[in-house]
């Protein structure tokens, strides 16, 4: 056992990772001497040299491109993406080289990578350093796309992506790299990497998270406890494949379902679990499915991030219009 | 000449005014005339340590595999025009380009191609009536890259060129560059067009390779046209010149010889195996067909410039050098003829035979670990069409 922050968490299941097999290399800007902006990769160079462990010129095409062909050379890169708003560049090799190759090839060429990306908003940041681009991904067959939310998750979830055949966008809440600290047993069984857990059970409604707003979802539901409210609380962890079995199993329950993230709600991935819920509960449902999220704007300036994200309040709201059908 | 507005010197921001787009001028390397009039050339050799007789072998296999992936391209195209296939990338005048580039291989080498070189992938042993596949729409590459060392063809423009040097990456750390075993020791090559080069992922296939002085030689086939737009459209110095600000050689070699072709590739690779890093080769040739049998190159450009790059046909300078100099008899050009008749029968057949693919094959090959949501997508798929009459399912 030993305590761990989230960054700790990664880096320890990513040193793993790299003991475990030999092909495991982990590339991108910065990645080296300092270790990342968030550290994640801290002393993993030292340790492991400058061939396992690459500094990147500045071109995030390029570090996936590359990585595409080092995957079919045998490696297993686990390539990082300093912020979710520079992946972009990298958006086409992603979309049309990473996802597809598997396909395009019938098999004969598999993509065993990991692209982790540092998601979400909250750290005071300037533009582009606050996105949530999961349902971009998610919306393209053949990535994968987990989100952790927490140390224990980001210790296992980091070697289960590695040791993936399919390529995984890893997405990490950088939000909580530095917050909080849990124990993290080394030695237990984890879960599998595609399963979504129930994290708070509950009775009235069912409240659907993954990454940052878990923390935020577990907060309101025991605020709402206080009030008599028993709200079931959902860390979806998988993002594509989604695990639904937790979800309609949940729903049909409490009847009453709200999708939490950071995203913007149009179109996200609240819209694909309100629809999904609605077609195999419709009967048990009480209410719609509610959707909490980041407005459908650009992320905003720092100053107003914490209005603009989805917080304990707002989620409170919704349960109450949830509860009040 | 200073501006008239501020009294700036802007007289000294003047570009090199030696570089012009077409001037062939000593830069180009030449062996082989279009006249087929062996020529030398002070850097690069071809045959270097062949006895004649062996020389003359390699040079009637050259005329050989140019005469047959001329017919593999002939034939596609007819097959196109019948309907048999939806869409065919020609070679047409690039034969020499693809062949002294693919015979300069060793089997441990490996390609990254375009959609255009099926001349490549014949050097490569790939089979031909494989490469119908994406065309037909029965598949998207069905060769096993690993089995010929020959990837799949890549549609965006240039994206496969970061995967070469990426590949390049991975030979590096496997420790086969420079260790002087000619079975060991590999290098890749990235093929890419002249359209390409204005990709940010190739610049950026440049940086990569530079910065890790990876095993690649980027082999762009300077044919004149990306589709519609000429050369200028794409820059402003001869693209062989890109690669010194980038720090790496650049060399131009003329396309449609495939002796320079061959030798100035033979070095590239044997540089890139040696571990001395990346090359630049600019293929200076010609698409003498159109862009796909989708195109009309007669809006966009004049049948004069076509008329004159004919004199420079690739295929007409070996034959041309092989006959003068009595290295061919007419019993051997016969047999080639006989050979591409066969190869174009081979392909019809073989084209007509191709399996279609069935609808419900293709959700298997997404993930290498099947998702339950896509596998009940699958079923639910398969039930709905096992509703229909048998016929009507398919």
């Amino acid at each position: 056992m030993t305590t761990m922050t989230l960054a700790k968490a990664l880096n320890a299941g990513l040193r793993r990772a790299m003991e475990d097999d030999p092909k495991v290399l982990v590339m991108g800007e910065d990645v080296g001497k300092l270790g990342g902006v968030f550290r994640i990769t801290d002393g993993l160079q030292k340790d492991f040299g400058e061939e396992r462990v690459i500094d990147s010129p500045l071109a995030e095409s390029g570090i996936v491109g590359t990585a595409v062909g080092l995957a079919m050379r045998g490696y297993r890169p686990v390539v990082e993406i300093q912020f979710d708003g520079f992946v972009y560049p990298a958006y086409d090799q992603i979309v049309s080289q990473v996802a597809k190759l598997h396909f395009r090839s019938g098999g004969k060429i598999p993509m065993p990578m990991v692209i982790r990306i540092p998601f979400g908003g909250g750290i005071g940041a300037v533009e582009h350093h606050s996105e949530s681009p999961e349902a971009q991904f998610a919306h393209t067959p053949g990535l994968k796309v987990v989100a952790c939310s927490n140390p224990v998750d980001g210790y296992w979830m980091i070697q289960q992506a590695v040791a993936s055949d399919d390529p995984v966008v890893f997405l990490e809440p950088k939000r909580q790299y530095h917050a909080d600290k849990a124990e993290v047993d080394e030695d237990a069984v984890p879960d599998p990497l595609h399963v979504s857990r129930v994290v708070r059970a509950g009775e009235h409604a069912t409240l659907l998270a993954y990454g940052p707003t878990v923390k935020v979802c577990y907060a309101a539901a025991t605020a709402a406890a206080e009030e008599g409210k028993e709200l079931e609380v959902i860390d979806l962890r998988t993002l594509s494949p989604l695990d639904m079995a937790p979800v309609y199993d949940s729903v049909s329950r409490t009847g009453r379902a709200v999708v939490v993230h950071e995203a913007h709600v149009n179109l996200g991935l609240g819209a694909e679990l309100a629809a999904r819920v609605t077609e195999r509960c419709f009967y048990s449902l009480q209410a719609p499915v509610l959707r909490v999220g980041g407005f459908d704007t650009p992320y905003p300036p720092a100053r107003v991030e914490e209005e603009w994200l989805p917080d304990l309040d707002r989620v409170l709201d919704a349960v109450d219009r949830t509860l009040a059908y | 000449m200073s501006s008239a507005v501020d009294g700036a010197d802007t007289g000294a921001l003047t570009t090199d005014p030696t570089t012009d787009l077409h001037e062939a001028g000593p830069e180009l390397v030449q062996l082989l005339t279009p006249e087929g009039e062996r020529v030398d050339h002070a850097r690069f050799t071809f045959g270097a340590g062949l006895s004649a007789e062996e020389e003359a072998e390699r040079i009637r296999g050259f005329y050989r595999d140019m005469a047959l992936v001329r017919r593999l391209d002939v034939e596609a195209t007819a097959l196109q025009r019948h309907g048999e296939l939806g869409l065919w990338a020609q070679l047409l005048g690039q034969e020499a380009a693809q062949i002294g580039a693919g015979r300069a291989l060793r089997p441990q080498d490996f390609v990254f191609p375009t959609y255009r070189e099926h001349g490549v992938a014949w050097c490569r042993g790939v089979d031909p009536v494989e490469l119908l596949g994406l065309f037909r729409g029965v598949d998207q590459g069905a060769w096993d890259p690993k089995a010929n060392n020959f990837g799949l063809y890549t549609i965006v423009i240039g994206a496969q060129t970061l995967h070469a040097v990426g590949y390049a990456m991975g030979v590096q750390r496997d420790g086969h560059v420079g260790t002087g075993d000619p079975e060991r020791d590999t290098a890749v090559v990235a093929h890419f067009g002249d359209g390409a080069s204005s990709q940010g992922d190739v610049n950026e296939a440049f940086v990569f390779a530079a910065s890790y002085n990876a095993p690649v030689v980027f082999f762009c086939q300077n044919n004149q046209w990306a589709i519609s737009e000429p050369i200028e459209r794409q820059t402003r110095i001869p693209l062989y010149q890109r690669a010194k600000g980038f720090g790496f050689p650049g060399v131009r070699v003329d396309g449609n010889d495939v002796l320079a072709t061959h030798a100035v590739m033979e070095a590239a690779l044997q540089r890139a195996r040696d571990g001395q890093g990346p090359t630049f080769v600019e293929a200076y040739t010609y698409r003498m067909g159109a862009h796909t049998t989708t195109d009309d190159p007669t809006r966009y450009r004049l049948s004069d410039e076509l008329e004159q790059w004919k004199l420079k046909d690739p295929i007409e300078r070996v034959k041309a050098y092989l006959t003068r100099n009595g290295l061919v008899d007419q019993a051997f050009l016969a047999e080639v003829d006989e050979e591409a008749e066969a190869l174009g029968r081979r392909l019809r057949e073989g084209c007509h035979a191709l399996p279609d693919p069935h609808v419900l094959d293709v959700f298997d090959q997404v993930y290498a670990e099947q998702t339950e949501e896509l596998a009940e997508q699958k079923a639910g798929y398969a039930a709905y069409l096992d509703t229909f009459e048998p016929e009507a399912a398919r």
